[in-house]
């Protein structure tokens, strides 16, 4: 199983209903980067036990290929949340989401519940991440102490629909009432160095509004976009492609970087302008996102 | 030890339903479209199963393509299901 994190892009993560089997094992041929097994919203109440030792065989004995598989448990205000982390955590899910952090101590008691664990279990201790949801107006002020709340905390998440609620507005179709909270989440997760994931597209039959709000969600920093639809993977994919321009000076950016690496050099110049430390980090991050384009040199451009 | 009869799972394709009661010995009744194919893989994991839970149990699974994880996640639920002596505490514990 493929580990989330900085080496493996997430453009797409698909929620999948975790009582579900028949959806669950076709996972790798849906063609999303990530996947998200969900116990939360999408079970009912009285089937939350099947769902979660379903999901916990699942993960354990599965082969999702390249998926990076997360789950969702349920929140800690819930009589399933400690029951969902006992079964989860010893599968060994790349990450599990933890819904509606509100603040710093949610994180820190879900990460001494999943250390204690691993513990119990023989397992690498940080192993399984934590991806954070912020869905409530407290949790998107306290976006930046959450990231930073624990270490295996790899990903900040947004939760458009339980956050509108929560600010007592409507989730319109251009999304200008989450404007603030998706430059908050994103800035947090940057300065904190996490992936950063936006909302659900709820509407499945609306391609055109998915295609704005996915390029909207790339061009503000975000690092990919939960899909709630198998549909929606392609069009979350396209808004990550990297314009072809930025990819050929990247390419050049890289080539530079490495000649004044083996020449002993400091100062890199491309194109007649100094370039330094983070724009050859986003060179190298925009070739690797090149390379799921099938772009990987300048001549496929 | 088993207190009643409960069951886990759907009828739904690539699923199983699974119905467990207690009984004196451990007796399988299994149903769906590959039956010959996977009765004796299905009687092996019901046994393991029912051995970590209760000997004594009457098992029926109407298979409808169930992998084998899904198969055995159903049957443990059922399996759990049945162990618990509170009712309320599990609603989908008794067979509608």
């Amino acid at each position: 199983m493929k580990a989330a994190g900085k080496g493996h892009p997430c453009r797409s993560m698909l929620y999948m209903p975790g009582n579900n089997p028949g959806m669950m094992q076709h996972v790798p041929a849906f063609g999303a980067d990530s996947v998200l097994l969900d116990l939360e919203d999408a079970v009912a109440e009285r089937e939350k036990d099947a769902a979660r030792r379903l999901v916990a065989h699942f993960v354990r004995e599965i082969d999702f290929g390249g998926v990076v598989v997360t789950v969702r448990v349920n929140g800690a205000d819930t009589p399933h949340f400690e029951r969902d982390l006992e079964e989860i955590i010893p599968s060994a899910p790349a990450a599990v989401r933890i819904p509606k952090c509100h603040s710093p101590e949610d994180v820190k008691r879900a990460d001494a519940a999943i250390g204690r664990i691993e513990r119990e279990q023989g397992m690498p201790p940080g192993g399984v991440r934590i991806h954070a949801m912020l869905e409530t107006a407290h949790g998107i002020e306290h976006a930046f102490e959450i990231a930073r709340a624990a270490e295996r905390v790899e990903a900040l998440t947004l939760g458009g629909q339980d956050l509108t609620a929560d600010m007592g507005v409507q989730k319109t179709r251009d999304g200008a009432e989450l404007f603030y909270a998706r430059g908050r989440i994103v800035m947090a997760a940057k300065a904190a160095g996490l992936m950063v994931f936006d909302t659900v597209w709820t509407d499945i039959d609306d391609a055109e509004g998915l295609k704005s709000e996915a390029e909207l969600a790339a061009r503000l920093g975000f690092t990919g976009k939960a899909a709630i639809h198998p549909a929606q993977i392609d069009a979350i994919h396209e808004a990550w492609r990297p314009d072809a321009r930025e990819l050929r000076r990247a390419f050049r950016i890289v080539e530079a970087a490495e000649r004044a690496e083996r020449e002993g050099k400091g100062v890199i110049s491309v194109d007649g302008r100094m370039v330094d430390g983070p724009i050859v980090v986003r060179a190298f991050t925009l070739i690797r996102l090149g390379h799921l384009y099938g772009i990987n040199e300048e001549a496929d451009l | 030890m088993l207190f009643k009869k409960a069951q886990a799972g759907t009828l739904e394709s690539s699923d199983c339903m699974v119905v467990v009661s207690p009984a004196e010995t451990c007796i399988l009744e299994y149903s769906g479209q590959n039956e010959t194919i996977f009765k004796r893989r299905t009687e092996r994991i019901v046994r393991e199963i029912a051995e970590r839970y209760a000997p004594g149990a009457s098992v029926q699974i109407q298979d409808r393509g169930a992998l084998e994880v899904t198969l055995r996640a159903r049957i443990e639920t059922a399996f759990e299901r049945a162990s618990k002596e509170d009712l309320k505490e599990d609603p989908a514990g008794e067979p509608k």
